[in-house]
């Protein structure tokens, strides 16, 4: 069974478990700076950084060899502050492991920088999140919506819509 | 070798940025080189479900493509957030309705990693084997429409002939012939019944003959050849900036396989190869997937001659439901079946993200459990919905007969794009 201590959190206690190895893990190397917190949960790397860092972190994640964008989503955390969290999921095809970027967005100022730039596979995920969490993507090519219907009222998926629609 | 495309070229349009290309088109050179735009879809029978395509057309070759997806939206990942933990395995079913198998493994694996389950050998190896099960079946549904797209209506025949025979594997094993929900977390629902290990013995030996007979039927065959050979090439850099997976990712030359490169349920104990083609055209991938079929008979042999004796759930009484023997004779089993039953179980708080190959490509599952019944949010990462961003690139500048060659070839599901 899961055992909660195994659970490492705090940039600092992560980095020095990555740099246990004998090898300068690519991952600490890329973030030293950018970091902000960072967890070691399930034998899986989560790093979060600041929402205006978030291209400079997909960028520094592709130079560390982090070279396949998986998923982009959003949590919401309704009613607790920063409300959303915007998690990506990058796989190195090299390293054979795979890397959770996280960015901490709250109620009021739910947008963040687009890294279609990087990655032009983050089209369609931005576009999800946008239309069903509602948060925007400065710089995407097309943010309109793209499972709901183009004038449909709310963002479904966020906790404090209901689970029937609106009646 | 070609040049990867610029970022700004492999971004798909939006529809509004097709249409006012053709507007533009339409007004420059005083008319002269004016375009197209044609709706193909929702209701099209080449486009495997409800896809729209808006695709702008010079004459007969695509100049600008963008597709509408969202046509079978019905929020599963919002209904998974009222249900508790066992009970989103039934959803999962529904979203890649031609791999279900494939889709209860990769959420099972993902709440097992929450918990922190050590599944027996015996489930991990029927995982194995249906789950190769569900790939060949899979890649025959395939096989048949996009033959039937491209016009040859005879093959569609003999793959349903054989995908019948999954069928009613499936009907034996788990008691639904589509839908089958027989993972569960922790290990299985039921004990593999007698005539079981028989009948995918009996599958198993027909099989290759049947392979043989598909490509006896096109792999020579001129008008197959032509229709496939070049078309919708896809470089290995495209591929990859816009999340291509699965057979279109190796057809491209790159040789990954989540099976055997970040192994899951017990993969490591299997040999097999990863077909891979570099030519990355349509015809590439027929290939890749035609022997990724005789791959997967091989694994199944393997797992059928090697299956282990013994439990196939875990030991977490308190997790699994007991079987109706002990319910009915063991008052602490009871109290655990009522438990489980009528407020779930409490799963340590934490996110994982689990991903399998599915017969398209990655399939993932992110779990985050706020340590609650009911999971706070279940989303699927789903290999269709990215590599059909990477459609536009593949039909540009080609014929628009094309563009159904190439859907054909990317296998895509709607119910696992739109969710």
């Amino acid at each position: 069974m899961y055992e909660p201590a195994s659970k490492i959190s705090g940039t600092e206690a992560v980095f020095a478990h990555l740099m246990a190895n004998e090898y300068e893990h690519p991952a600490v190397a890329a973030f030293k700076t950018l970091a902000t917190d960072a967890k070691f949960d399930r034998a899986e790397l989560t790093i979060t950084v600041a929402a205006e860092n978030i291209v400079a972190a997909a960028e520094a994640a592709k130079a560390a060899g982090y070279n396949f964008l998986e998923d982009v989503t959003c949590l919401d955390w309704y009613p607790s502050e920063p409300r959303f969290r915007v998690t990506y999921h990058i796989l190195s095809h090299k390293l054979k492991s795979r890397l959770r970027l996280g960015v901490e967005l709250g109620s009021d100022a739910a947008s963040l920088d687009s890294i279609t730039g990087v990655w032009p596979s983050a089209n369609f995920y931005e576009r999800e999140v946008f239309d069903l969490f509602g948060v925007h993507f400065n710089g995407h090519p097309n943010l309109v919506r793209i499972m709901m219907p183009e004038d449909w009222n709310g963002h479904p998926l966020r906790k404090d819509y209901p689970v029937e629609g609106y009646r | 070798m070609a040049t990867a495309t610029p970022i700004k070229d492999q971004i798909t349009p939006g529809i509004d940025d097709v249409v006012a290309d053709a507007l533009k088109h339409g007004n420059a050179n005083g008319g002269k080189d004016h375009t197209m735009v044609l709706n193909m879809g929702p209701q099209h029978p080449s486009t495997h479900g409800v896809l729209r395509l808006v695709i702008e057309i010079d004459g007969e070759t695509v100049v600008a493509l963008a597709p509408d997806i969202g046509y079978l939206h019905t929020g599963i990942e919002k209904t998974c957030e009222a249900k508790f933990f066992q009970q989103v395995v039934p959803l999962t079913d529904r979203i890649d309705y031609l791999s279900p198998m494939t889709n209860n493994l990769c959420y099972c694996l993902a709440v097992e990693k929450l918990l922190g389950l050590e599944i027996p050998e015996r489930a991990q190896y029927m995982r194995v084997l249906l789950n190769e099960l569900t790939r060949i079946s899979s890649h025959l549904v395939w096989l048949g429409t996009h033959a039937m797209d491209i016009g040859a209506l005879t093959v569609f025949l003999y793959c349903w002939r054989e995908r019948e025979d999954i069928s009613r594997i499936y009907e034996n094993v788990s008691g639904q012939r589509m839908m089958s929900s027989y993972f569960r977390i922790g290990g299985l629902s039921l004990e593999p019944p007698l005539d079981f290990f028989k009948q995918v013995q009996d599958f198993l030996n027909k099989m290759p003959a049947a392979i043989d007979q598909y490509e006896n039927l096109l792999t020579g065959n001129p008008i197959w050849m032509s229709r496939l050979k070049g078309v919708g090439y896809l470089s290995a850099e495209d591929a990859i900036a816009l999340g291509v997976t699965g057979p279109p990712l190796r057809a491209s030359g790159v040789d990954w396989d989540l099976r055997r490169d970040m192994p899951y349920s017990g993969y490591e104990k299997f040999k097999f190869d990863v077909p891979v083609s570099t030519d990355g055209d349509v015809w590439a991938r027929y290939v890749v997937r035609i022997q990724e079929m005789r791959e997967s008979v091989k694994i199944c042999q393997q797992a059928l001659d090697g299956m282990p004796s013994g439990p196939i759930v875990a030991d977490a009484p308190k997790i699994i439901l007991p079987n109706r023997e002990q319910m009915k004779t063991q008052m602490e089993s009871l109290i655990h079946h009522f438990k489980i039953v009528t407020e779930g179980f409490a799963v340590p708080a934490g996110e994982v993200f689990q991903a399998v190959e599915s017969p398209r490509g990655e399939m993932g599952y992110y779990v985050v459990s706020d340590g609650t019944a009911k999971p706070f949010r279940v989303h699927m990462r789903n290999p269709s919905f990215a590599t059909l961003q990477a459609l536009e690139t593949m039909c540009k500048g080609r014929l628009i007969a094309d563009v159904v060659s190439v859907i054909g070839s990317i296998d895509i599901v709607l119910g696992e794009i739109d969710r």
